[in-house]
């Protein structure tokens, strides 16, 4: 975050700019919507405990509506009859938005190469940062997040600004 | 030899087709026509009691005629005996009698096995897909549906 | 000052219509474990009808297991039942070695009851707790995370991955028990595990609140129970004693002392009680299990189902090839067909095996305890309302994972 610390008097004041200003809010009050279909639903329910506290981020409150979220991290394998609903729900969620890819299906289909399991979210979503693992340990989830962070943080660009389809 | 089998073979000795006990499950290939009625009797029966409906499913023996098979997997609770029965479907006609009647649970598991097998249940409540969504077409568990091979799927708008 | 309203047309019959509302509950919803789809027919909250949908996390488990060798088909049985999956790797491996008809060592019967009831443990404790963040008790949650997490780490030791563990073989395991383990999972068993389902009963059991959510909510009767083929605690809580641990014992249950707590009506607070008990008898188990525990070889000694040694494949052509064979073409299993059942978390857990000799399978069938379950689920909620079916379906213990295979 661009800030310059300038003394004048007892306080002193701090320089920066607002899209700096926002940027710090925007990273550490991120609310995760959990699309958890399978086993790595189990995994985030994990991050979210005790052990590997995922709200030392920023990241706990967990929002179950499209239009309160910011990221959506999907976790566990997409098929394809429940595709047309993920595209749904990312439709409805507010810009700015995030998408974090956790998992071996969710990323590329893992093992599963059959006529049922969508290959792959980013084949109808653009998707940010993705967690190799079946199942990735919570420590990736924290990993990914911090990771959405540093996006936010340094304003680059999001995968929603590649995407082909608009 | 099993209790199970020797009570089946009395009551319907034209319609047993074959029965084995191989590797400790009782099992009986029974003909399509009488089916429910073989099962009605094995759930009533005072001897026998099979009250739990454990499983139903369908099996593609490709290249084989008759091609495919639909197996029940009985459970009793007070005699703790299983059995299982099968009945062997050809492929241009693959309809048998739906079990519902004897007992509601089995419901679910003859709608799957008309989504993945294309087995027909005359007198269902509901023959709807249920695991594949319903603009798929074709029966995917069968052999000749290639492992890999994709649908369109449809999207949010319509 | 205003008039009253009077909103009841002159005539007696009401202006306000009230036809039954159809609405869509899913599949993205947090009280439906994500997956699961009900289509309710509503009269203000309560529920006139329901139809459940499913099939949201169908991924093909028969197909692939068509197209992978024996051994390749046990990760996939990892993802069946994603909160106890070692149970269902310990359900698939019997299943196989009842088709080959091998006799696995007493040491490999002895762990393997050890992890079905270490699985048994964290798969109830996923269910309360998840059935508690339903009925707004989060704290139960969070309390019954920590001795999952302690659980996963004995687990990690053991095969080397939390959730996932594709641990059994047929024939044996993937590896022997590590020094030590079985003296950390007696400290885990008589430490966090009973503090912490002392804790979640000290805040449930005689609470009010949780007393008027669940009791009389969802209710069945054994009769119907049967009849929708119910088995596992669902079955139990409505009174019928059925449990395969002690109806048809196998591996070394039979050996054990344990008592099978059965309940009255059926309701979403006995299916609560059976589950909290059932929990308790699993550590009993595990006790007399550890304190049992022979020596020997996990692994039986039969060259046509277990991989050579290392230093053995490495010195001599016979064992190269061996274990090449092993791997490309698949363990050879004899032709003929099979149902194994084990009493899993959530009741039976059936495999029904086709082979045509070979180093694959041509079927493999899973039965699912959830699948007649979540077919039942109208049943117990209609006529009461939404608020209880919430409950009662976490109650129920959907796991999509093997309810869709």
């Amino acid at each position: 975050m661009a800030v310059r610390l300038e003394k004048d008097g007892a306080s002193g004041y701090a320089l920066t700019t607002l899209e700096s200003l926002i940027a710090w809010g925007r990273k550490y009050s991120l609310y995760p919507f959990t699309f958890a279909t399978a086993c790595c639903g189990i995994e985030v329910m994990g991050a979210f405990g005790t052990h590997y506290d995922l709200s030392r981020f920023g990241a706990e409150v967990v929002r179950f509506s499209p239009r309160q979220a910011d990221v959506l991290l999907v976790a566990g394998t997409i098929n394809y009859k429940m595709a047309p609903v993920l595209k749904r729900i990312y439709d409805q969620m507010l810009e700015p938005k995030w998408v974090i890819s956790m998992g071996a299906c969710a990323c590329t289909g893992g093992f599963y190469n059959n006529y049922t399991v969508l290959q792959g979210i980013d084949k109808i979503i653009p998707v940010d940062v993705y967690i190799p693992g079946c199942p990735p340990n919570p420590e990736g989830i924290i990993d990914a997040v911090v990771r959405i962070q540093k996006i936010i943080e340094t304003g680059a660009p999001r995968a929603a600004d590649r995407w082909p389809i608009k | 030899m099993s209790v199970v089998l020797d009570r089946l073979r009395e009551r319907f000795p034209a319609d047993v087709v074959s029965t084995h006990s191989d590797f400790g499950d009782d099992t009986a290939l029974v003909r399509r026509e009488r089916v429910v009625e073989i099962l009605a009797f094995l759930r009533d029966d005072p001897e026998l009691l099979f009250d739990f409906a454990m499983d139903l499913t369908g099996v593609d023996y490709l290249g084989e005629e008759p091609r495919f098979e639909v197996v029940y997997h009985l459970y009793s609770l007070e005699k703790k005996r299983r059995v299982r029965i099968k009945v062997r479907l050809h492929e241009d006609d693959p309809v048998i009698d739906t079990a519902v009647p004897v007992w509601p649970g089995i419901n679910w598991y003859e709608r799957e096995a008309w989504d993945m097998y294309g087995i027909v249940f005359r007198g269902h409540p509901n023959l709807k897909r249920i695991l594949m969504y319903e603009a798929f077409e074709g029966h995917p568990l069968r052999k000749d549906y290639p492992k890999a091979k994709r649908q369109p799927t449809i999207g949010p708008e319509e | 000052m205003a008039e009253p309203v009077d909103i009841t047309t002159k005539g007696g019959t009401p202006d306000l219509q009230a036809e039954p509302m159809l609405i869509n509950i899913g599949p993205s919803h947090p009280a439906t474990h994500a997956t699961l789809r009900f289509q309710a027919k509503l009269d203000g909250e309560t529920i006139l009808d329901l139809v459940p949908e499913f099939g949201y996390l169908h991924r093909g488990f028969e197909k692939e297991s068509e197209a992978s060798t024996w051994t390749q088909v046990v990760p996939y049985t990892d993802r069946l039942n994603y909160v106890s999956p070692l149970m269902n790797n310990v359900g698939y491996a019997m299943a196989v070695e009842k088709l080959c008809g091998i006799e696995i060592t007493e040491r490999c019967k002895y762990v393997r009851v050890i992890i079905s009831e270490l699985s048994r443990i964290i798969d109830h404790m996923v269910c309360v707790g998840t059935n508690m963040v339903d009925l707004g008790a989060l704290t139960n949650f969070w309390y019954f995370w920590k001795p999952r997490e302690e659980v996963y780490f004995l687990i990690e030791e053991l095969c080397g991955q939390r959730l996932t563990t594709s641990y059994t073989r047929i024939g044996g395991a993937m590896a022997d028990l590590p020094e030590g383990w079985t003296d950390r999972v007696l400290a885990v068993c008589r430490g966090v595990i009973p503090e912490c389902i002392a804790d979640v009963n000290a805040l449930l059991t005689k609470n009010r609140i949780f007393i008027e959510r669940t009791m009389g909510v969802g209710p069945i009767t054994a009769k119907d129970a049967i009849a929708l083929g119910f088995t596992g605690p669902c079955l139990r809580a409505a009174g019928v004693p059925l449990d395969l641990r002690k109806d048809e014992p196998y591996l070394v249950y039979d050996r054990f002392d344990f008592d099978v707590p059965v309940g009255e009506a059926g309701d979403t607070c006995d299916r609560y009680m059976v589950r909290m008990e059932e929990m308790r008898q699993s550590l009993r188990i595990i006790e007399q299990a550890i304190a049992k525990l022979p020596g020997g070889p996990i692994n039986i000694d039969d060259p046509r189902f277990i991989l050579p040694e290392k230093a053995q494949v490495y010195g001599n052509i016979e064992a190269l090839m061996n274990h090449f064979k092993f791997i490309m073409e698949g363990v050879k299993v004899p032709a003929g067909e099979v149902y194994s059942a084990t009493e899993a978390a959530n009741g039976e857990l059936g495999f029904y095996i086709v082979s045509r000799g070979g180093g694959g399978p041509y079927k493999i069938k899973v039965r699912p305890p959830c699948f007649p379950l979540f077919q039942g689920i109208p049943h117990l909620v209609k006529g009461q309302m939404i608020a209880d079916l919430i409950a009662t379906l976490g109650s129920v213990n959907i796991i999509a994972g093997e309810l869709d295979r």
